[in-house]
Formats: C-alpha cells, sequence, structure tokens
C-alpha cells in the first residue's frame, strides 16, 4: 500500500496503482489502439487479466464476477468499437445493480469531437445505464477519479461506473497519491433505517395474519439471507423470492413458496394475492412481477425497504417505506419483531403447494424434458454456482434447481440478455475457482457469445455449459404459440451448429445426451473433467415454461395447461439434427 | 400542476446533459431550466419548472437526487418565493408605432434596449405572468422575435434551500 505517499508515474501506471489499492486482482479486457499505454503498463503488473473474445463479454465477466464474489468487477476495453461493444454488458450490470467499473480507453483529449478515428462519445452513451461516468481530462484527476468509481460502483444501490481514459491522459507523468476517502456532496447512501419506521413495521407485523416476505436481489448483494431467514422464521411468514433474490432462501426451506409473478409458482402468487401485509425486501415491483398493477395483491399494506428511495412507491404504493441497507435495517427489526398470529395462513400455503406442485408432464418416455435436466443438474451438482442465458432455460433453471445458498443463482433478470450466461459463468468461475460453475444455456442464447469457449480454454476455466437445445428460440416461440397463433416467425434454429464439434474446435469437451438416461453420465464427465466443457441436450422442442402469467394479465390469471402435450412434436425429429443439415447444405 | 424546483448541483461539465435526459429518459416534462453559478463557484443552480402531479414530481425529485452529481433537490413552489424571468421582445414598430410601445413598455417597468428604423427591443423582468401579459399587448404590432431566460426563483426572507 502506498497511500500518503508521492512517487512519479505516468497516467497508465498510476491507473494499475489505483486498481492495486482497491484490492483488484483479476480484469476481464481486450486491448485496442487507444488503450495500449495501459495494456503496456500490465504487461509488468501482477493483476491477472482475462482476455476474452469480445468485449461484451468482458463486462458480463466483470458482472459475474462480482454477482459470485460480491467484491467489483473490473473490465477494460478500447475506444470506439471496444467500448461500444461493453453497452450490453454495462446496462445489464446497471438493470441488476451490479458493482462493476469499465475502464476504456478515448483518443487523446485534443482530438475529442472531431469524429477522430475510433472516437465514440462512450460517456454520453453511458449516461442512463451507469450509476455514474467519468471522461478524465487531467491524469492528476485519475487517483481521485478511480477511488471514488469504487466507492460509487459498490455502495448504496450498487452498479456500473464508467472511466473514459483519454490516450494523453494515459500518458501524462503525475505524482501519484492515492487518496484515503471520497468527498462527494451529492452521494451519500442511507444505512441505517429510521427507527420510528422500523417499530412501526414492526406492529404492523404483530397486527398481520397472512403477511408475506417478497425478497429480491438487494437481499442477495447486502448479503442479508441469514436475517431474512430469521425474520421469517421468527414471525412465522411465508417466503417468496424475485428472480433476482433465489438463494436469499434455500429452496426446500419450508417457508419458501418459490420465485413469484409470471412464472412463478401458483402458490406464491396466490398467497401474495392474498396477504394481508407484504414485506418487500431490496425488491422494485417490476411488471414481471406485479402483473396487472391494479389487481396486484388488493387486500395488502406495504413495508417497504430499500437502499434506494426512488424504488418506493414507484409502482406500489407503500404504507412504511424504509430506506436503508437490506442487512442493517433486518437486524434491527429482527429485535422488534414476534410470532404473528399466521398458523392458518401456513396451513392454506402448504394446501396450495400440495394442490398446485410445481411439476411438468413427461411427454413420452425416450424424449429428454428440459424440466429434467435441470432436476439432474441439481442432483448432480448440489453446491454449483447456477449461471444461465436468457429465455426458457433461465425460467426453468429458477423453478427446478434447489438452491441452499445466496450468490448461487446468477442470471441477467432486469434487462435479459441472451449471451449473459457463458461469459458471466467465466467471471464467476474466476471469482471462485473452488466452486462448480455451470453455464445453463438454451442454443439461441450460447450462439450469442460461444466465440469466448476460447477464453475459457486459452485461460483454464474450467466452466460446463449444458445447452437445453430444442431447436428453437424457444421462449419467444412459446409466446408464438400462445399468444399469436402458432406462427413460429423466425424462432426455429435447429441444426444450426453441432455443439459438440463446436467446443471441440475450440479445444473444450463437448459431449451430447440423447435420452433420458444420457443425461445424468453426461453432466457428471464434464464437471469431473476439469476441463472447460460443452454438453448438448437434445431436449423436447415445443416443451413450455408453466405456470405463466400473460404480460398484462393479474398474477393470479394463470395458464398452466400443456394443451399441446398429447400431440407429437410437429417438427421433424431434431434427434437426426446432424443428419438434416447435411441434407440441408446438400439442398443448398 | 405546475412546480418549481432549486437544484443545486456541482458545476461541472456534462451535468446539464445529465438531468436534461434524466427528464426525457423517464418521460418527465419541463416547462423551463435555467442554470448559473451560485455565490459558491463549485456549485450551479438549476431553477426547473416541471409540470405534473405528486407522484411525477415525488419521482423527479427522488431520480434528481440520485444522480451523483445533484447535490440538493427542493421545491420551492409552495415558499413564499420570489420569481423572475427576463424576456427580450423585438417588435416590429414604424414610426407610428412607436410612442405607444413605449408607453406599453413603461407602464411594465420594462427597458427599451435597442431601437432601430423598423424594429423596437423591449427587455422585460417578472413573473411568468408580467411577461404573458406584455407579450400579449406587444402581438398587435407584430413580434419579430422573442427570447426568455426561463424562471429563477429564491425563497423569500433568510432560509436557504
Amino acid at each position: 500500500m502506498t497511500t500518503g505517499s508521492t512517487e512519479k508515474v505516468n497516467g497508465a501506471r498510476a491507473l494499475i496503482k489505483c486498481l492495486e489499492e482497491e484490492e483488484v486482482d483479476t480484469i476481464f479486457g481486450y486491448p485496442g489502439g487507444q488503450i495500449i499505454p495501459f495494456y503496456n503498463e500490465l504487461y509488468d503488473s501482477n493483476l491477472r487479466h482475462i482476455l476474452v473474445r469480445h468485449e461484451q463479454a468482458a463486462a458480463h465477466a466483470a458482472d459475474g464476477y462480482a454477482r459470485a464474489t460480491g467484491k467489483t468487477g473490473v473490465c477494460v476495453s478500447t475506444s470506439g468499437p471496444g467500448a461500444t461493444n461493453l453497452v450490453t454488458g454495462i446496462a445489464t450490470a446497471y438493470m441488476d445493480s451490479v458493482p462493476i467499473v469499465a475502464l476504456t480507453g478515448q483518443v487523446p483529449t485534443f482530438l475529442i469531437g472531431n469524429d477522430a478515428f475510433q472516437e465514440a462519445d462512450i460517456k454520453g452513451i453511458t449516461q442512463p445505464i451507469t450509476k455514474h461516468n467519468y471522461l478524465v481530462q487531467d491524469a492528476n484527476e485519475l487517483p481521485r477519479i478511480v477511488k471514488e468509481a469504487f466507492h460509487i460502483a459498490s455502495t448504496g444501490r450498487p452498479g456500473p461506473v464508467l472511466i473514459d481514459l483519454p490516450k494523453d491522459v494515459q500518458n501524462a507523468e503525475i505524482d501519484f497519491y492515492y487518496p484515503d476517502k471520497v468527498e462527494l456532496r451529492g452521494y451519500k447512501p442511507t444505512y441505517k433505517g429510521n427507527t420510528q419506521q422500523i417499530k412501526r413495521a414492526a406492529e404492523e407485523i404483530a397486527n398481520s395474519c397472512m403477511p408475506i416476505i417478497y425478497a429480491g436481489g438487494g437481499v442477495i448483494s447486502s448479503n442479508a439471507s441469514a436475517e431474512l431467514v430469521e425474520l421469517a422464521e421468527t414471525i412465522n411468514a411465508p417466503v417468496t423470492t424475485t428472480l433476482l433474490g433465489i438463494g436469499a432462501i434455500p429452496t426446500e426451506h419450508p417457508l419458501h413458496v418459490g420465485m413469484l409473478g409470471m412464472h412463478g409458482t401458483k402458490y406464491a402468487n396466490y398467497a401474495i394475492q392474498e396477504s394481508d401485509l407484504i414485506i418487500a425486501v431490496g425488491a422494485r415491483f417490476d411488471d414481471r412481477v406485479t402483473g396487472k398493477l391494479e389487481s396486484f395483491a388488493p387486500n395488502a399494506r406495504v413495508i417497504h425497504i430499500d437502499v434506494d428511495p426512488a424504488e418506493i412507491s414507484k409502482n406500489v404504493e407503500v404504507q412504511i417505506p424504509i430506506v436503508g441497507d437490506a442487512k442493517q435495517v433486518l437486524k434491527s427489526l429482527n429485535k422488534y419483531i414476534k410470532r404473528c398470529k399466521s398458523e392458518a395462513w401456513i396451513e392454506k400455503i402448504k394446501q396450495w403447494k400440495k394442490e398446485y406442485p410445481l411439476t411438468y408432464k413427461q411427454m413420452s418416455s425416450d424424449v429428454i424434458m428440459p424440466q429434467f435436466v435441470i432436476e439432474q443438474i441439481s442432483e448432480a451438482c448440489k453446491d454449483a454456482i447456477i449461471v444461465t442465458e436468457v429465455g426458457q432455460h433461465q425460467m426453468w433453471a429458477a423453478q427446478f434447481f434447489k438452491y441452499k445458498n445466496p450468490r448461487t443463482f446468477i442470471t441477467s433478470g432486469g434487462l435479459g440478455t441472451m449471451g449473459y450466461g457463458f461469459p458471466a459463468a467465466i467471471g464467476a468461475k474466476v471469482g471462485k475457482p473452488d466452486k462448480t460453475v455451470i453455464n445453463i444455456a438454451g442454443d439461441g442464447s450460447f450462439q450469442m457469445n460461444s466465440q469466448e469457449l476460447a477464453t475459457a480454454v486459452q485461460n483454464d476455466i474450467p466452466v460446463v455449459s449444458v445447452i437445453i437445445n430444442n431447436g428453437y428460440l424457444g421462449m419467444v416461440r412459446q409466446w408464438q404459440e400462445l399468444f399469436y397463433d402458432k406462427r413460429y416467425s423466425h424462432t426455429f434454429i435447429k441444426g444450426s451448429v453441432d455443439f459438440v464439434k463446436l467446443a471441440e474446435a475450440y479445444g473444450a469437451l463437448g459431449l451430447r445426451a440423447e435420452r433420458p438416461s444420457e443425461v445424468r453420465p453426461a453432466i457428471e464427465e464434464a464437471v469431473t473433467s476439469g476441463r472447460p466443457a460443452v454438453v448438448e441436450v437434445i431436449v423436447e422442442c415445443e416443451a413450455n415454461v408453466y405456470p405463466m402469467v400473460p404480460a398484462g394479465a393479474a398474477i393470479n390469471e394463470i395458464l398452466d395447461t400443456e394443451e399441446h402435450a398429447d400431440t407429437p412434436c410437429a417438427m421433424p425429429d431434431l434427434r437426426t439434427a446432424k443428419a438434416d443439415r447435411i441434407l440441408d447444405l446438400e439442398e443448398q | 400542476m405546475k412546480h418549481t424546483l432549486a437544484v443545486l448541483v456541482e458545476n461541472r461539465s456534462g451535468v446539464l446533459s445529465r438531468v436534461a435526459s434524466l427528464f426525457s429518459r423517464r418521460g418527465y416534462n419541463i416547462e423551463s431550466l435555467a442554470v448559473g453559478v451560485t455565490e459558491d463557484p463549485k456549485t450551479s443552480r438549476m431553477t426547473i419548472v416541471v409540470d405534473g402531479d405528486d407522484h411525477v414530481l415525488e419521482q423527479v425529485t427522488k431520480q434528481l437526487n440520485k444522480l451523483v452529481d445533484v447535490i440538493k433537490v427542493s421545491d420551492i413552489g409552495g415558499d413564499e418565493a420570489v420569481e423572475r424571468e427576463l424576456a427580450l421582445i423585438k417588435v416590429a414598430a414604424d414610426v407610428s408605432a412607436r410612442t405607444e410601445i413605449i408607453q406599453i413598455a413603461d407602464i411594465f417597468r420594462a427597458r427599451i434596449v435597442d431601437v432601430a428604423p423598423k424594429s423596437i427591443t423591449v427587455e422585460v423582468t417578472g413573473d411568468e405572468a408580467k411577461i404573458q401579459a406584455i407579450e400579449k399587448l406587444l402581438r398587435q404590432f407584430g413580434i419579430k422575435e422573442m427570447v426568455r431566460t426561463g424562471k429563477i426563483a429564491l425563497v423569500r426572507g433568510p432560509k436557504k434551500v
């Protein structure tokens, strides 16, 4: 640590020293013309740099690293196209409140605004998708800016911060001095909840007979799972989680009722609709959760605990707002609470659980059901970190894996970014090398960042991708089936690629499962191989995600029938995908 | 309903763009926005007039407060406040109309800041109603051009925002 002392260095070296001061050990990036000075200094540094194959993957990997570890992830790119390639990753992190710092090269200050080669106004572009961003115009300001960036990214409601670094700033000599603290007049997050409000919340809870705890990603990011479970057990209330809240309470905890919302369990949706009190913790009443707002939980009063005051009363009217960090607020709330008169309510929920279990129909004995694949992963890799892409497989992963701990389910919830899972899984594995990391993917999503197989192989990052291959962009196909008269416009992608050969081409392990009995051995082989691996599982092509609340409906108006369950799959047998592809090629 | 917000911000490049883009992204309507440096050179003050109900105002305030460069947001519409706006109005004026225009300006305690053979430019300061009133009276002569600063406001008495 060099805090307090000064030393003459160039801006690029200063940046590396700043990263060391922030105890960054790994960064994800891709070099280019305007970031060469930084990479030149990186050459002599002890920082681990993971070279990706597309900048988008660097941002997602930093995000996955951050979600798995709780630390701030860092990604680097050059100016122009390098920086714009980070945009989707930054937006993903912004929507899910993930702390990352993105460093981008920029053309020299004297060329900014000239439409110079590889110039893009990345500060302007990322303004609405960052928590804050900077263009460094004087190298002397660099240490202060980096200090502020890490502080802003990781505190309050976390989020991405971008620092744009013109090449001349990276080359300029400065007296390096790393500040001890930040001074930001306009940024003072509230952590400690108002005691009066907390006492009012406790009273409200004591008077409730049908309470429900609604836990979101904020519980995970503030490491408040233990406090959440204590609250639930003390007051005897069911807990439902959002997609990002999964892992806040173990799936098999008797008070857990699963995920709510569009693809939530029936009993979670019924419970929140009938509840008389919602205790929302680090959740934001997203439209995928509430369904039609006017008919959402009509009888419930709402206690809303959130570190971001702007989330309170944004969508749903809140009677008891508590602004603060989930962990701190729950800790102090837990001092005042007592058991509710909720026995009858808990009994009713148990009945619902029995009556409407989360289940699926085996369509025929030799076809692999996608939900079965998730169950097999759940049994074979009990303590794994599950990362997903976006689509049907993501929802099945949310529904059918039995989670035990926070930070073991990593998914793009808010933005819904296809192509997120694989690079995020690489980031998670880098952050948690001792954990098994499984990327549950769809055949569509995986193709959005499959080039990262090269990253995994080159850096020896043994992530296992299980591709649930149904030959469709399945979630869109499901909507087309249910709401667009089965007009499968441009969602059929069967035979895009032989995923086994694709993996092998990159030097990764490639395996395929085509019958139910092959699924478990393939997963186990991939996990124990210790290599980056792809397991392609050929599944029933028209399985749907149920239960489902259609967009805009009330969340107790639930579809859960497989209407087409008995009709054979309309498409040719997927198990001959390879043969079909050859035929297609011949026809051309 | 119209609200007047006094917003203290860091006096840095890019802050105005952050505030403006926040309004457009969240779909809030800015009626007017005036900005300038304060007694502290590190701080600028924006006066933003925004149209919307209480829910909109609450969200605008909270979202503005989330910006790192925003130091403080106060709704000063409810307070007793001095509110002013400045307008420059260029009126078509031949010799015959000139006297009447000058008389109107006098009544409004406005100033004539430019005279040319075929135009007169009037500078008027006041609240919104006053500016609207003089504009209406001058319209009969033909307004060639007009520019307004947008409202600025300070709470009366020793209280600061």
